[in-house]
């Protein structure tokens, strides 16, 4: 049985078709959401795309957090179902509270639009499961505040609980600094105890197609599809 | 109901309009009476001369430049859609469509750099999704004063965060640009904005109002009090008032562009709307009486029906607003209702606010009194034409002769202060606040001679680009403006894609004074000739004149946005070295011509001589090579020569794109080419039609003769080295030696190291 995929498109959500091809081009049924949806209509797995919601004008995810749909969203993360969160989608999640810690204005007070390497620090997720646990990739990031702050208590947490799913890292050669947002611990992606709630800020699903030179962001969507989802109510 | 003959009335406490507010409104003589005969000698009412003042603005009626402009090439097999719509149209494979254009908002950013070119981006956008294309991507030319001033630092950063987080928000990539500083333009900073869209061809849609009783709506944004006579205030020089222009700087919201955006492709595609026109310069005035001019039919607005921010607007300021993320749609009465359902899908508003009459008049009504009845066609059309004189100053001709007092600089110290130089210098600081990969397409990001970008699920791509060269074209408008359209191709074709057509944005000083007019006449008879020899129509553009401040005109800049076709988009050409131990040759032949180069201009304080003459044949043929030998798989890199010639592109070729980990080595020899050419003419001579290409050793004698098939030599010069290797140039006895390493820290920190100084953030 193939697993089934919403994409939620916020008021604002702008990378809602690259990912939807991504989920399909790795084998799943996946179909766009109205936020004014009020049931996930049998998805397996949803994924908040990234994007602008509401225009992020208040602050990133402040107001899609209230979107009519997200209550399904919450009762589905709830019964173990898989969620995951692209960049303003992790910032629509942490506003939720279905993950902790919060998103900031990169400490540069730019937009940061570039390719970050990341470390996978842990497989046990719904979209890690298929790479090798410690590995580096290099995956397109873009944001105006990606900056992952949690007091230190919650922090320690995430560490000891192995609630960090990708870390910022230096690599050789570089002349970029490796964090670019200057979030917490280098953190660039977390998740929930049980792993079935994953919000990231780098952009897989814009290098998941052979002729853009690498696919290496494939492997998230091939890791989501792949991996079991843990008995979710429909 | 109104009839045609029903006297406008001034609407209740309007001012009076006297001679004063005439001169006001920037209307002369010659053109006040115009108006009054069109007007059977009648006095116009406020609202009357607010819209006549909008739409005989040079911005909207190309007053100074029609005649110069329709000697433009506009015709070939691939256009769709020529000038005069909102934008050019050519025709792709498998029945896709780009649509492209370039627009200016200059007087804008010069007093409110963020939301001036915010606003930019965003009426470009809306430009490209009026003709039913989604946009895929944006570039941008930006030009400012030296970056040792801090007013400059501070426009310079505003502008390119308005740039960044407009296009962001409505998740439009940014593929592509230029960056310039030069002196000319401190008073007077340029933001050129260029928006490329796909369309399926059969989707195509134009601004022409047409049936009878049909309905004109506005759909998106309210209408505020902002921007008003925004199209004027374009037409006019920049002085010590332009600062109270503050507040007719429109505002922008990429939110709603982006939910604009998907209504109207939904409109448009649901076959509910007739015609669609963005509400740009000149807002709800120049949007109806176009879409009614185009469509030869009359137009009747209730300005009392036009949704509002504030109470109480007059008719004159609803007319004249530039309010932006709004259009203006014509459709018939029967279909309001399916209009309605998709734009609150969209959480937008639509509201009729007009009808198309059949007797050709432009008539506005505010709460059941006609304000203005103004014969249509004229209208938009009538503004008296001028011919300027042209004529070149003696200093510019001066100029040509002008050589640097000292010419012996140490190369090893040239190349790097080249490369420190902001405008040859890395955009990494700039292009890293612009997204480049949203919409999963990107296959070349900034920093490369021009973005491509997948159209869609086909195999093929699209390659852009914006370019000029403004120093050449101030020493030569001629040269020169062949010059930017060549460049243009050359950046096109080292993709591997082929040039298919262009968009200018001609910005300009003030076309009244003769030597103005003259580069002006100049520079478009040199675009409109390497346009005919390349067959790369004009397919449409924006002028932008009065680019004057007090210090003076601005430089010549006669931007040229270009896009090619790759037919096979996995076969697309990158401008960095990748291979260690690849040949490198120099396609193309070179004079070491210095005049008009950066060596003089950025290190010798010189800017002078006639700019490098231009062969329009050997640049096609160059072109053809470049585009077959990536089709053949021949090449690893190709790099267009321009600012700082051999040297800096060899340099930029080792240093590596943005993002990279390492630099590559090189080591090239001169000799046995161009003998009688000086060192300097040989490193920094900015000879053009010259491109450097990286190869497999394999590979070298059938691109040697690919490009002798096409009359060029592809010259061997040496051998891509390791990995942060050394650059070592040779020539006879002579060796220069450089570390790439550190020669990519300059190239990538100019910038940054600059906007660290104070002030970036002041104002």
């Amino acid at each position: 049985m193939t697993i089934r995929v919403a994409v939620i498109r916020f008021p604002g959500s702008n990378c809602e078709s690259e990912t939807l091809e991504a989920a399909r081009r790795a084998g799943a049924t996946a179909e766009l959401l109205d936020y004014r949806a009020t049931s996930l209509g049998g998805a397996d797995v949803v994924i908040l795309p990234g994007g602008f919601s509401y225009g992020d004008y208040l602050r990133s995810g402040a107001i899609a957090r209230f979107a009519p749909v997200m209550q399904a969203v919450r009762a589905h993360a709830e019964a173990g179902g898989g969620v995951l969160g692209i960049c303003n989608g992790f910032q629509v999640l942490c506003e939720a509270h279905l993950l902790p810690g919060a998103l900031l204005h990169n400490a540069g007070q730019r937009f940061v639009a570039r390719p970050v390497d990341v470390r996978i620090e842990r497989t046990s997720t719904i979209c890690t499961g298929l790479f090798r646990p410690g590995a580096v990739v290099r995956i397109p990031q873009a944001h105006g505040e990606g900056r992952f702050v949690a007091d230190e208590a919650t922090l320690d947490a995430l560490e000891r609980d192995n609630q960090v799913v990708l870390r910022y890292v230096p690599v050789p050669g570089s002349d970029l600094p490796h964090n670019p947002n200057g979030s917490a611990r280098d953190i660039a992606g977390i998740c929930n105890p049980a792993g079935n709630v994953v919000g990231f800020m780098p952009h897989p699903e814009r290098l998941a197609e052979a002729t853009l030179g690498d696919t290496i962001g494939q492997t998230f969507f091939a890791s989501l599809v792949g991996a079991p989802t843990s008995g979710a109510p429909a | 109901m109104t009839s045609a003959a029903s006297t406008p009335r001034a609407f209740p406490g309007e001012r009076p309009v006297t001679e004063a507010v005439v001169r006001e409104h920037k209307l002369n003589a010659r053109e006040y009476e115009a108006i009054l005969a069109l007007l059977d000698g009648r006095t116009p009412t406020l609202t009357e001369l607010g819209i006549f003042s909008a739409l005989w603005s040079e911005h909207c009626s190309y007053k100074h430049t029609k005649p110069v402009l329709r000697r433009f090439p506009v015709e070939g097999p691939q256009v769709l859609q020529g000038p005069g719509e909102n934008a050019g149209v050519l025709r792709l494979p498998e029945g896709w469509a780009v649509a492209f254009k370039i627009e200016s908002h200059n007087h804008p950013t010069a007093v409110e750099p963020y939301q001036g070119a915010a606003t930019g981006v965003g009426g470009i956008l809306r430009d490209v999704f009026t003709m039913g294309a989604r946009p895929v991507a944006l570039l941008n030319s930006l030009r400012f004063g030296p970056l040792d001033d801090p007013r400059n630092r501070y426009l310079f950063a505003g502008a390119v965060k308005g740039v960044g987080d407009y296009g962001n928000c409505v998740g439009v990539p940014t593929l592509g640009g230029e960056v310039v500083f030069a002196p000319g333009y401190a008073g007077n900073p340029l933001v050129n904005a260029m928006a490329v869209g796909l369309l399926r061809a059969e989707e195509l849609i134009t601004a022409r109002a047409q049936g009878v009783g049909n309905l004109l709506l506005t759909v998106g944004a309210r209408t505020g009090r902002d921007g008003i006579h925004g199209a004027s205030f374009a037409s006019e020089d920049l002085s010590a008032e332009s600062e109270a222009r503050r507040p007719q700087v429109q505002v922008g919201d990429p939110f709603t562009e982006k939910l604009l955006l998907e209504a109207s492709l939904e409109l448009i595609r649901s076959g509910t709307i007739v015609a669609i026109q963005d509400m740009g310069a000149a807002g709800l005035t120049s949007s109806s009486a176009e879409m009614a001019a185009r469509g030869g039919v009359g137009v009747e607005l209730d300005t009392s029906a036009v949704p509002t921010r504030e109470a109480g607007m007059t008719p004159y300021e609803i007319m004249l607003s530039e309010s932006q993320e709004r259009m203006l749609v014509v459709a018939e009465p029967a279909q309001v209702e399916a209009i309605r359902a998709i734009c609150q899908r969209w959480d937008l508003d639509a509201t009729v606010v007009g009808r198309v009459t059949d007797d050709g008049r432009y008539r506005i009504i505010h709460d059941g009194v006609v304000v203005a009845s103004i014969p249509g066609q004229p209208l938009v059309d009538g503004c008296p034409i001028y011919e300027p004189e042209a004529r070149e100053s003696a200093e510019a001709v001066a100029r040509r002769s002008r050589t640097p007092s000292r010419d012996d600089l140490d190369p090893l110290e040239a190349l790097e202060r080249l490369l420190d130089a902001p405008t040859i210098a890395s955009k990494r600081w700039v292009f890293e606040q612009y997204d480049g990969t949203v919409r999963g397409r990107s296959v070349i990001t900034p920093g490369g001679d021009a973005g491509v970008v997948r159209v869609e699920d086909t195999g093929f791509g699209i390659a852009m680009t914006v370019d000029c060269n403004a120093r050449h074209v101030l020493l030569d408008p001629y040269e020169g403006g062949k010059g930017v359209v060549a460049e243009a191709a050359r950046n096109i074709a080292c993709t591997g894609a082929r040039p298919l057509g262009i968009t200018d944005c001609l910005n300009f000083g003030n076309p009244e004074r003769p030597e103005v007019f003259h580069q002006f006449v100049e520079a478009c008879r040199g675009i409109g000739d390497a346009c005919l020899a390349f067959g790369t129509p004009v397919t449409g553009g924006n002028v932008s004149l009065y680019n004057q401040s007090p210090t003076g005109a601005i430089d010549p800049t006669p931007t040229v946005g270009m896009v090619g076709l790759l037919e096979d988009v996995t076969a697309a050409v990158g401008s960095h070295f990748t291979t260690e131990g690849d040949a490198i040759l120099l396609i193309g032949r070179t004079a070491g011509h210095l005049g008009g180069s950066a060596y003089w201009a950025e290190l010798l304080d010189c800017v002078g001589g006639p700019p490098p003459p231009v062969d329009l044949e050997a640049e096609r043929g160059l072109q053809e090579v470049l585009v077959r030998a990536a089709a053949g798989r021949l090449l690893r890199s190709a790099h267009d020569l321009s600012d700082g010639g051999l040297a800096v592109a060899l340099a930029e070729c080792c240093i590596g794109g943005p993002w990279a980990n390492a630099t590559f080595g090189a080591t090239v020899d001169l000799a046995r080419h161009a003998d009688a050419v000086s060192d300097l003419g040989w490193l920094f001579g900015e000879d053009a039609g010259r491109v450097l290409v990286s190869c497999a050793p394999e590979h070298v004698a059938a691109l040697q003769a690919l490009a002798a098939e096409h009359g060029h030599g592809a010259h061997y010069l040496g051998l891509v080295g390791p990995a942060e290797g050394e650059l070592i140039i040779r020539r006879d006895e002579r060796r220069w030696q450089w570390s790439t390493r550190r020669l990519r820290a300059i190239h990538l920190e100019a910038i940054p190291r600059r906007m660290a100084a104070p002030g970036a953030a002041e104002e």
